[in-house]
């Protein structure tokens, strides 16, 4: 079931859940939590699809706040506000509020979501792309207690991890961070099986794939050696090396899907290491509401402390070997 | 397995990362069973889909067919598209497939028992299993003694510096003193921690919930005893008949078949002590103070019935009865049906029945703990407005729905003051995932890890066949099973039982 309603406010969208969900017949639903995501119209449908299919695991309200770009001096000051309320099989497992900000409003974009949110359930904001840079204090981002950016989508990834750990509030995470469990977890049970000494690490990856900064940083604050950053093509995460006195342990994955683990004294073995997609990443990120000290950790180690193979400095601009294909233009930054 | 205190990339705070088991392998003796293809293939590709398996982790098939191993990992490929919970993945079966193996042979044949220790030793040095093996016996439990003495004889029920594991499933005998022979046939070639016992039950999400609404809340703990508890009622139900399982089930019964084990385990839990900690021994020792207080009725033939399935229109099918089905005995005394009253002597549960009922052919196929109350002592409203007002109740949904419901009264909307039942629903498929882990999944990767919380001890299984072997002496000695038709919920004999004691069944 879907509803429009333009020049609208917050207490008639509430109502129009209400009358929605009785015009289906399901009065009570049973739902975790709100997420809300910040975005614009271009990364709005994606990111709602993604949100969808997590919401098959964590059934919640997902309020989509889109930001119109005001091309007017007079549309600048004409504040308005659209919605679109969506219950029932057009909403993945919960119910869904588009919301479309125009003007002035774009500013004011708490002062829509506060009445919205579930009672008494917890808030999680996620910024697919251009993310402010303090979350914490932003006026969204102070209702979640769970704040999820993506410094994979910004322009430069590497720069943005320095700016995430500098501003890093308990419940901030970052999907580039999720991206790397399976390999975190891997290279745990790795060591699990024998416990050598590790001497130095090599962390191998796509050069403006933040998740290699993470990994690195996570092993060296871990293991408290040195570790080595090297670029490779991709796709994403290549290759971990963990030196040892006794040999490599080596996780390699070249083909993004289908991984080889190489161990001092042991068989070579397939490992499954699958790239995987927003909505799974989303879905992990939700599971847990609890701040990530681990995270916290890691990205505070500093990118800087890395033993770079990259000619620039990770703070300039990306190097010329670095990025073959740059990304789409940006739209104007987002608040 | 090694210390986890020793790995620096372990931490506790690191609550991302899963449980992962170490290195090691399954061996599934009757690997060609439906219980293997339908539940335990998938069940280990699921857990390689959720990256829970240990890189080289390793299949072994055991069984009579003439098969090589890429006919066993065919086999294993069509059971997992076909039944596994998860999306199939091509690089997760690449992973999967190359520790697949296939030993072909009898339980007598040494020679098969040669080459299955010779695979083990492949496998460690190929796939780096490390030795650690777990040999899951998913054939009937004539073939247990035979199968347990082959791998003690080939010397593959022990190794050094690794681990050898035993897993059993249900019947677990089919009386006491089966029961313990069988006990001691496994311990004398397991030592007693490496022997686990599947109640799949157990593994399901709903059941350890209940550890979880009793001790990490405050508002049922209060009312959890004999102040505010009626009577406990614990159904588990199936519409399906004995099916093809004739030759298990006739003989055994449903008693046998389902209240030893898992009724009474999800008595245990409804009705245990809090446990100082989720230590295995500490639950097991709860559940055992539990098990031991249980009392039986005085007079059996008035607190317990049960009853055999006759021909009836089921849901719209018509179906045979109990006694016409293939392979049954026409003069067949097996109960279909069983339903008893028992007791609990301590201070939480004196003077409150617990009934427990299972069956087949019954209504629908529904498993579930009713915590019914007892009335308000005064209703403080005139005489009519609280008719239709029934008992408060908390009902745990085991299967199928999943979830918890409360019941309790409720004003009607209008003018007159007129009170009825309502009821409070929580469902798992609204609040979690809507693909909760198999019981399976869970089960298996306890036993890689080796945590036995989930697992019945053998003192558990003991004391199930004490509660139980007095009722199936009684019934053997005493009348006959009562008749009902097919797709109702038991014989009236059931109601008469309940009524007895001025209660009545939920409808389920």
């Amino acid at each position: 079931m879907k509803i429009d309603l333009t020049e609208t406010n917050s207490s008639k969208i509430n109502a129009a859940m209400v009358q929605a969900r009785r015009d289906i017949g399901t009065p009570a639903i049973g739902m975790v939590l709100t997420l809300v995501i910040v975005t614009d119209e271009e990364n709005a449908y994606d990111a709602l699809k993604s949100a969808n299919d997590a919401s098959h695991e964590h059934p919640s309200r997902i309020i989509v706040v889109i930001k119109r770009v005001s091309r007017s001096p007079r549309s600048r000051r004409d504040a308005r506000l659209d919605a679109e309320v969506r219950i029932g099989a057009d909403a993945g497992s919960g119910e869904t509020v588009v919301l479309r900000l125009h003007g002035e409003l774009v500013d004011h974009a708490q002062s829509v979501v506060l009445p919205l949110l579930l009672p008494d359930a917890p808030v999680v904001v996620w910024w697919p792309e251009g993310a402010p840079s303090d979350l914490a204090n932003d006026p969204l981002g102070s209702l979640g207690q769970r704040r999820i950016t993506d410094t994979y989508s910004c322009e430069n990834p590497i720069g943005a991890l320095a700016g995430r750990a500098a501003a890093y509030a308990p419940g901030d995470t970052d999907l580039s961070w999720t991206r790397i469990t399976p390999w975190r977890s891997m290279l745990a049970a790795a060591l699990d099986q024998q416990s050598l000494s590790v001497d130095t690490a090599v962390v191998e990856g796509e050069g403006d794939n933040p998740s290699c900064e993470l990994l690195a940083m996570w092993l060296a604050d871990r293991l408290g050696v040195p570790v080595k950053r090297t670029l490779s093509s991709g796709p994403g995460l290549t290759a971990v090396h963990l030196e040892t006195k006794g040999g490599d342990i080596v996780l390699d994955r070249a083909d993004g899907a289908l991984a080889t683990l190489s161990m001092p004294g042991q068989p070579d073995r397939a490992v499954a290491l699958k790239r995987r997609e927003t909505a799974e990443l989303l879905a992990e990120e939700l599971r847990r509401l609890d701040p990530d000290n681990t995270y916290e950790a890691s990205l505070k180690f500093g990118v800087a402390k890395l033993q770079a193979t990259r000619p620039a400095e990770p703070e300039a601009k990306p190097a010329p070997a670095e990025k073959p294909a740059p990304k789409p233009a940006k739209k104007p930054a987002a608040k | 397995m090694s210390v986890n205190g020793a790995n620096p990339l372990r931490d506790a705070q690191d609550r991302r990362l899963p449980r992962i088991a170490g290195p090691s392998g399954l061996v599934i003796f009757g690997v060609t069973g439906d219980l293997s293809r339908k539940k335990l293939m998938p069940a280990v590709y699921d857990l390689a889909n959720r990256g829970l398996l240990p890189p080289g982790f390793s299949l072994i098939g055991f069984a009579r067919r003439e098969w090589q191993d890429e006919d066993f990992a065919q086999e294993v490929h069509d059971a997992v598209k076909e039944h596994s919970r998860t999306p199939f993945r091509e690089e997760v079966w690449q992973q999967l497939v190359q520790g697949c193996r296939f030993v072909q042979g009898d339980f007598d044949d040494d020679a098969a028992f040669e080459t299955l220790k010779a695979t083990i030793e492949e496998l460690d040095k190929a796939q780096g299993t490390g030795g650690n093996f777990a040999f899951y016996l998913s054939v009937p439990p004539k073939f247990f003694p035979k199968v347990v003495q082959q791998l003690k004889d080939h010397g593959l029920a022990q190794k050094e510096g690794s681990w050898r594991r035993a897993v059993i499933e249900k019947p677990f005998g089919h009386d006491l003193k089966s029961a313990e022979e069988l006990n001691k046939v496994v311990h004398e070639v397991f030592p007693r921690d490496e022997v686990f016992r599947i109640d799949h039950y157990l593994g399901k999400e709903t059941v350890q919930n209940i550890l979880a609404l009793r001790f990490a809340n405050t508002m049922f703990e209060p009312i959890w005893n004999r102040s505010y508890v009626d009577h406990v009622q614990i159904t588990m139900a199936e519409d399906i008949g004995i099916g093809g399982r004739a030759g298990y089930y006739d003989g055994i019964g449903a008693a046998r078949d389902v209240i030893q084990n898992h009724l009474l385990q999800l008595l245990a839990l409804t009705a245990m002590e809090e446990p100082g900690s989720f230590h295995p021994k500490a639950l097991v020792a709860e559940k055992l103070k539990v098990l031991t207080a249980v009392e039986l009725p005085e007079d059996l033939g008035k607190h317990t019935v049960r009853g055999q399935y006759s021909a009836a229109w089921q849901g719209g099918e018509k179906v045979v009865g109990y006694l016409e089905e293939d392979g049954i005995d026409p003069k067949s005394k097996t109960d279909t049906y069983a339903a008893i009253r028992l007791e609990i002597n301590n201070r939480r549960w004196a003077g409150v029945p617990f009934y427990l009922r299972t069956g087949k052919r019954l209504g629908r196929r529904v498993t579930e703990i009713a915590v019914v109350f007892k009335r308000a002592p005064y209703l403080p409203f005139e005489s009519g407005a609280t008719e239709e007002l029934g008992q408060n109740a908390l009902v745990i949904r085991v299967q199928p729905d999943e979830g918890v419901t409360v019941r309790f009264g409720s004003k009607v909307p209008g003018t007159s003051m007129e009170v009825r039942d309502v009821t409070m629903d929580f469902a798992y498929g609204e609040s979690f995932t809507e693909s909760s882990p198999e019981a399976y999944e869970r089960l298996i990767l306890d036993v890689l890890l080796g945590d036995a919380n989930l697992f019945p001890r053998h003192q558990e299984v003991e004391l199930s066949w004490n509660i139980l072997d007095p009722i199936e002496q009684y019934w053997d000695k005493h009348g006959k099973p009562a008749q009902y038709p097919a797709g109702t919920w038991g014989p009236v004999e059931a109601d008469e039982m309940l009524a007895r004691d001025g209660r009545s069944w939920r409808r389920p």
